[in-house]
């Protein structure tokens, strides 16, 4: 397990290198003066050079990715080009609304999906999982941005003009001190990620339910005499717990990386929101850096869904 | 203990409704091991299932008392808790019906706290207790084993310890051993008998195996489309059965045949459950059959012995046996040229990963086999022996570690690209499962026609004229050729496998397990085939099987192989009245032959009950 664990780590350690590598030269040879941008379009020529100098582009393309590789292995992901902060400091700053955002819309999701796709599939071509099948197919072809307008327009703007806050417009608050704040302000963020992505989650449980439903096993947990309840929950949710693991860690990593169009539309302050503001400015030590999030936050995921793995099913280990 | 009356269940499908079992009534004696025997699709397990509430979209009429109570008429919640408690169940595939995440041990206890409120600690013991009762060594450790941790005999016998554990007057065992090696098959029976001995149980075991049925029951009862044929004593109906059907089933089963003899197969396929004749259902293949067979409900028949048959017939059958076709000729010829030569192959397989240390798996340990033209050679083997793995080796497949393996005289090992697709044409594969070996989405006509195509022999109109040509060749109608495998029963399918690997005219026809997932009176017919188109063209058989009877009957020379050996290569007669090896003893064993009909009896008809409206 150890041996095993080492060996993903090690693996992990690598694809991160070699996505450094790739983003960093993939922006070298992308066009645009990182020295104007910094300067700004009113720098003399002499000022170029010596912000050159003092950013290293005036260096052979090796030293500099030599110089960028041994300063990241170091958490030292260098500054912005547009406010010369630290670029750990910045995407620090913007975690908390991406976490914040993740952790509710998870547990939103799985308490609707999960539930919808069991539903759905005990009852076969029934009242209920048509009711069931409508929401997935409504979730599903629903744009999250006119979701999370439409949700902006009943909860925030209709209220407004009766007179009364039912919901802040967006923004975001710290967890600390004040929780219930914090959620208030996250609710319509969550629900909005959450509604979308349970669909996926209620489709995904009704496949893998109907189809575990009709295994050999269940029917002898049937002939054992357990109850109903137990035959679906303990014996039938059981065996589709893996492929909903498999899933889930991709999406939060995904997510992790930046809910871009939520954090747009609700004006949250995520990492998402960075990486788009970087985009427009062409900020590259801060896109680098988002990128690297995002690839490190899907190696962690991948090594924490193995984990799972060893844990769900007694044949890997 | 159990008592059926007038029992039919209906499956409403997208097609329409399957009548799977159809005005059917038995008793169970308490004490004794009662059989319910048929081939596929007969409803015996489908009635067993509905009568438990195991199968909820099923529509069941009629009645089943078991302990005073009408079960078809139980609230759920009452059904559930004689389920396992009262009667218990075995299925099939001892793999599949594990739940693979869940200890062993925990599924045994799950069943003793589903019906009664006992500590953990007591749970555990009992059921340690039971799983030593039914042969499982160091039970207390295996206890916290999963099912994948065990071999397939192993598991069947957790299942029965399950099904014990809670000691129910009843058992019901589902094809409890057809998913098993026969020599594990015939310890599971063993233990299945003892069990019922010792604990008193009643059992009723559904199998489509008469072999194993004639040994252990002691009332049988044969089911065909739903509808029960026969019912009655094991010794009445196996000795003298009564109605055609059951004397059909006993006369393709190929153990009753001496090596070579054509084998009487039933003719046509099993009709399906969705149109039901007016008529007796087996009228169309019976041998019997009247004019009014085919318009008129049988009716029930009560015979002196107390065997019932549903047949117009008022005595019983001619055993099919005195009119079977004479002995036709060995075909080995001692001169005739090598096709195969097999020369100390082996094969090993790396094991161990990046990571850890790295292995050797052997799984051919130095086969060496001759093959002459118009031979046919049996490989006979348990499962993980490394008879399928030979065939691969044989057929080009999987290059061999060690030895050689000459075809038509040249090494396999030496081709070169040109000489690899030529060596391709001469040697052909008939695979296990003709459900998942045809591509369902290609017509069968591309499916025959393909090697054609692959090696540009024919195309266009010559194509289809010798396609069609094949498909006649193998019983198949020509007028067929634009159909999906899905049309075509398992045994025309496997006529479509055989239609494609004959295409080339190849010089070796390798037929892996080619009728063990077939019932035995299609299995009777696809054999049949095999030979006479052996004969008819010459062909050269590798014949693999894990069925000795099967074997025996189609095979010159048979090779048994052990744990990638072969332990014994003779005559095939040789190898079932003078076995010289150990293994093939043990294997000879186990295999259980149902007894030669011995003709009329000495039975009477004594009254005609009519059937009840259907």
């Amino acid at each position: 397990m150890i041996r095993f664990l080492a060996g993903r780590v090690a693996f992990a350690a690598l694809i991160l290198l070699v996505l450094s590598t790739f983003v960093f030269f993939l922006f070298f040879v992308a066009p645009g003066d990182p020295a104007r941008m910094v300067a700004g379009d009113k720098a003399t020529e002499a000022q170029l050079i010596q912000i050159r100098a003092n950013l290293g582009l005036d260096r052979p393309i090796h030293e500099q990715y030599i110089n960028f590789i041994g300063k990241a292995v170091r958490g030292d992901l260098g500054f912005s080009y547009r406010n010369q902060q630290p670029v750990i400091s910045l995407i620090a700053n913007r975690l908390p609304a991406t976490l914040s955002l993740v952790a509710g819309g998870v547990i939103l999701w799985l308490a609707v999906g999960i539930p919808i796709g069991i539903m759905s599939a005990r009852h076969p071509g029934g009242f209920r999982d048509r009711l069931g099948q409508g929401f997935i197919l409504i979730g599903l072809s629903f744009p999250t941005f006119v979701l999370g307008m439409m949700s902006l327009y009943v909860f925030y703007f209709l209220p407004r003009q009766a007179g009364f806050t039912l919901f802040p417009a967006g923004g975001f608050k710290a967890f600390w001190p004040n929780p219930a704040i914090w959620a208030w302000h996250m609710a319509l963020p969550w629900a909005t990620l959450a509604l979308t992505t349970a669909a996926v989650y209620a489709r995904l449980t009704r496949g893998q339910m109907l189809e575990v439903m009709g295994e050999d096993y269940i029917r002898t947990a049937r002939a054992k005499g357990l109850s109903e309840t137990k035959v679906v929950f303990k014996h039938g949710l059981r065996a589709t717990l893996t492929p909903l693991v498999t899933q889930l860690g991709a999406d939060i990593a995904l997510l992790l990386g930046g809910a871009i169009v939520i954090e747009q539309v609700y004006g949250l302050q995520g990492v998402g929101a960075l990486a788009v503001q970087a985009v427009n400015n062409q900020d590259r030590p801060i896109i680098i850096g988002v990128v690297l999030l995002g690839g490190f936050f899907i190696v962690l995921s991948n090594i924490i869904v193995d984990i799972l793995y060893v844990l769900l099913d007694p044949r890997v280990r | 203990m159990l008592e059926a009356r007038h029992l039919s269940v209906s499956i409403p499908t997208e097609d329409g409704t399957i009548h799977a079992v159809q005005d059917v009534s038995f008793s169970v004696e308490a004490g004794g091991l009662f059989g319910i025997a048929g081939e596929s699709g007969s409803g015996k397990s489908v009635m067993m299932q509905a009568i438990l509430g195991l199968l909820p979209f099923a529509d069941v009429t009629g009645e089943v008392i078991f302990e005073g109570r009408n079960l078809l008429t139980l609230p759920p919640r009452q059904l559930q808790k004689l389920r396992g408690a009262r009667i218990g169940m075995i299925f099939q595939d001892p793999l599949s019906s594990l739940h693979p995440y869940y200890s062993i041990g925990a599924q045994i206890t799950e069943a003793i706290h589903a019906h009664e409120k006992v500590s953990p600690q007591a749970a555990r013991a009992r059921a340690v207790d039971m799983l030593t009762k039914v042969g499982i060594g160091n039970a207390a450790e295996r206890f916290d084993s999963f099912p994948h941790q065990y071999s397939g005999g192993m598991r069947q016998r957790v299942m029965i310890a399950m099904a014990l554990v809670l000691n129910p007057p009843l058992i019901i065992a589902d094809e409890p051993t057809t998913a098993l090696d026969v020599t594990v098959q015939a310890q599971i029976v063993a233990l299945l008998d003892q069990m019922r001995k010792e604990l008193g149980t009643t059992v009723v075991m559904i199998t489509h195996d008469l072999g194993l049925l004639s040994n252990v029951a002691d009332q049988v009862m044969v089911m065909y489309a739903g509808n029960r044929m026969e019912f009655g004593s094991s010794a009445a109906v196996f000795h003298a059965p009564s109605h055609p059907y059951t004397a059909g089933l006993l006369a393709s089963s190929p153990s009753n045949y001496a090596a070579g003899e054509e084998l009487v197969a039933i003719p046509g396929r099993p009709p399906s459950l969705l149109h039901m004749p007016a008529g007796c259902a087996f009228a169309v293949r019976c041998a019997y059959a009247m004019p009014k067979c085919a318009t008129q409900r049988p009716p029930l028949r009560r015979f002196s012995d107390g065997v019932e048959s549903l047949c117009w017939l008022e005595a019983p059958v001619e055993p099919i046996h005195a009119e079977r076709a004479a002995v036709s000729g060995r075909n080995a010829d001692a001169t005739a040229p090598v096709v195969l030569k097999v020369d100390n192959v082996e094969l090993s397989f790396a094991t161990g990963g990046f990571f850890s240390k790295a292995g050797k798996y052997e799984v051919l340990k130095g086969i060496d086999i001759e093959l002459r033209r118009g031979e046919t050679l049996g490989l006979v083997g348990e499962s993980g022996c490394g008879k399928s793995t030979l065939a691969r080796v044989i057929a080009g497949l999987i290059p061999a570690t060690s030895g050689s393996v000459l075809l038509d005289g040249k090494d396999m090992a030496t081709l070169d690209h040109a000489g690899w697709k030529e060596m391709r044409k001469r040697v052909q594969l008939v695979f296990q499962d003709p459900f998942g070996s045809l591509n369902p989405r290609r017509r069968v006509g591309a499916i025959i026609g393909d090697p054609f195509r692959l090696h540009q022999v024919a195309s266009g109109a010559d194509r289809k004229w010798r396609v069609q040509d094949l498909m006649e060749t193998v019983g198949l109608n020509p007028e067929h050729y634009n159909r999906f495998p899905s049309e075509f029963s398992g045994g025309q399918r496997q006529r479509i496998g055989i239609a494609r690997a004959l295409a080339l005219n190849p010089a070796l026809i390798i037929f892996d397990e080619p009728v063990s997932a077939l019932d035995v009176s299609i299995q009777a017919q696809v054999l049949n085939l095999m030979r006479s188109l052996q004969q008819e063209l010459g062909l050269t058989y590798l014949f693999i099987s894990h069925d000795l009877a099967v074997v025996r009957q189609v095979c010159d020379r048979i090779a048994v192989m052990n744990k990638g050996k072969i332990v014994e290569l003779a005559e095939a007669e040789a190898i079932y009245t003078d076995p010289q090896n150990d293994y093939t003893r043990t294997l000879l064993a186990a295999s259980v032959v149902p007894p030669p009909q011995k003709g009329r009896g000495t039975r009477q008809l004594v009254e005609t009950i009519w059937g009840a409206p259907a």
